[in-house]
């Protein structure tokens, strides 16, 4: 399975700079967190990945090939899926119809029908809603059609941007227990989070993003016990339970 | 009671019509934010392409009208709106204005700005009889395309993969692309839907004038424009409901209509569709799709 990386990228919206020299990497089988305040580069980072957003310089690799100009339908069909900020699920079609969305790229139908089964096995409150439009899901079930939809693609690779945002603690709690799952299970992980005590625990390693740069790599959660650490990049994002 | 049977029958014939007339310019709002001016031609071409093919027979006719125009918006897609996707709304609207001129031009170029005559469904003209109330052919045959166009429209839509795709990219073009929906692809199949959709309204329209000029498409564009709009920028279904209430309203008004003031029925109905607007920004069905599309 390919690695992603990321060296000494650079993103700009016309004059203003939003990443300055990143360099990140994401080893085969690994959870990363990438936390950091709000403006600080993070989800430039993941649309960038996804060609969304295009890079102003610098390399970003999945495995052998270059993601740089390449089309986002065509990154998802390498293998790299995103749950995006806000879920973004289609509102308008239903349940099923997002989900097999989720699938577009796949060739393999049986096998996508059986992804089918096993995704409402993991979230059974999707199997329940099926032909229901997704817009009248609640937002925990639509954080939960937005991971399932982006694990029908079978990704080697996939980046959850802020997904325990909006949600009741309660339903976070749940959501960071289906990541460690899905990580234990064998998928690799880029996980973008406003909640850095909660990520620095889950994942293998934590970058802190500030600024448009890499202010900081953790290597294990002893080091997020280090409260100085997290007033000094995290600041109050960090005591927000967002 | 008869009269309403025969009004009856023109509403839902005119209504039809508009609905046909409205999705052509919602399916290609929704899924690349244009205002598709270039409509206009593709109607007014699609009555020309029934003159050049005057003799064959009507079959005939539509298969080739309907075929033409539908490559004909494809490429125009392909050489004009594609290279400018990533352009804001007016840079758009204003594109799609020029290939709107630039093609009726050349149409005057080639065929002349006078207007002619076209014997198309003519045997359409007639009426006949229910129950003692005078019914209009082409209408009843108006009223069967259309509801027979947007059935097969929305069987596409729902049961195609295709289709099911569309929908996600009308509703959010770069969440559809991150999933993989190939975008030019899903981009050229809603023009060739939308060209194949003029054609229809060309076929309709001329059968009803038996004429043509260079400008024939306009009035029926404009109504799709203006369902569009009411029905709720980006909402198929609104556009199709807009349409529909559009063209029912122009009969109603014909009807209703002092004769002095009947010939300016539009007059009203566009009143009506201003004061809507006032009350209800966001069209009926409003989606709040006029941002930009990412």
């Amino acid at each position: 399975m390919p690695t992603l990386t990321i060296s000494d990228l650079n993103v700009s919206y016309g004059r203003i700079a939003a990443l300055h020299g990143v360099s990140i990497e994401v080893r085969e089988g690994e959870m990363v967190g990438l936390v950091g305040p709000n403006g600080a580069g993070k989800s430039t980072l993941v649309n960038c990945i996804a060609g969304v957003v295009p890079a102003t310089s610098g390399a970003v690799a999945f495995g052998e090939r270059s993601l740089i100009g390449v089309r986002p339908e065509r990154i998802v069909d390498w293998g790299v899926s995103v749950v995006p900020e806000g879920r973004q699920i289609f509102t308008r079609l239903t349940v099923l119809e997002n989900l097999v969305l989720g699938a577009t790229t796949r060739r393999d139908r049986a096998q996508v029908d059986e992804d089918l089964e096993r995704v409402f096995a993991r979230f059974p409150v999707l199997k329940a809603a099926g032909s229901k439009l997704a817009g009248k899901l609640s937002g925990g079930e639509q954080q939960q059609l937005a991971i399932a939809r982006a694990l029908m693609a079978r990704p080697k690779l996939l980046m959850l941007d802020e997904p325990s945002l909006g949600l009741a603690p309660l339903v976070i709690d749940e959501m960071f227990a289906w990541l460690s799952e899905l990580h234990e299970a064998g998928t690799t992980i880029l996980l973008i989070e406003q909640n850095a005590t909660r990520t620095i625990e889950v994942a293998d390693r934590t970058y802190v993003l500030n600024k448009g740069k890499v202010a900081r790599e953790i290597e294990d959660s002893e080091a997020a016990a280090d409260t100085n650490l997290l007033e000094t990049y995290l600041g109050v994002a960090s005591e927000r339970p967002s | 009671m008869t009269h309403v049977i025969t009004y009856g029958i023109d509403a839902l014939s005119q209504g039809g019509l508009d609905g046909l007339a409205a999705l052509g310019i919602a399916l290609i709002f929704g899924v690349m934010r244009l205002i598709n001016f270039a409509q206009t031609a593709f109607i007014t071409l699609g009555g020309y392409m029934i003159l050049l093919l005057g003799s064959s027979s009507w079959p005939v006719v539509v298969a080739i009208t309907v075929i033409v125009i539908a490559l004909l918006a494809v490429a125009t897609e392909r050489v004009a709106f594609r290279p400018i996707r990533e352009a804001n709304m007016a840079t758009l609207l204003v594109t799609s204005f020029a290939v709107s001129s630039f093609l009726q031009n050349v149409l005057i170029m080639i065929a002349g700005a006078q207007t002619q005559g076209v014997a198309f469904g003519a045997s359409l003209l007639r009426s006949f009889s229910i129950g003692g109330a005078q019914v209009n052919k082409l209408a009843v045959v108006t009223i069967g395309v259309s509801l027979g166009l947007l059935g097969l429209v929305a069987a596409f839509l729902r049961n195609t993969r295709t289709g099911v795709e569309l929908r996600a990219a009308t509703e959010n073009f770069r969440m559809a692309r991150m999933l993989g929906v190939r975008a030019n692809r899903v981009i050229a199949v809603a023009f060739a839907i939308s060209g194949g959709l003029a054609a229809a309204v060309s076929f309709l329209v001329t059968a009803q004038s038996g004429s043509l000029t260079p400008t024939s498409g306009l009035q029926p564009a404009i109504v799709g424009f203006v369902a569009t709009v009411i029905g709720g920028m980006g909402s198929l279904v609104g556009a199709v409901a807009g349409g529909f209430a559009l063209g029912v309203a122009t009969v109603i008004f014909q009807v209703a209509l002092p004769s002095g003031a009947a010939p300016y029925n539009q007059a009203f109905v566009f009143a009506i569709v201003f004061l809507l607007l006032v009350v209800r920004p966001q069209g009926l069905m409003g989606a709040g799709l006029i941002e930009e599309r990412a």
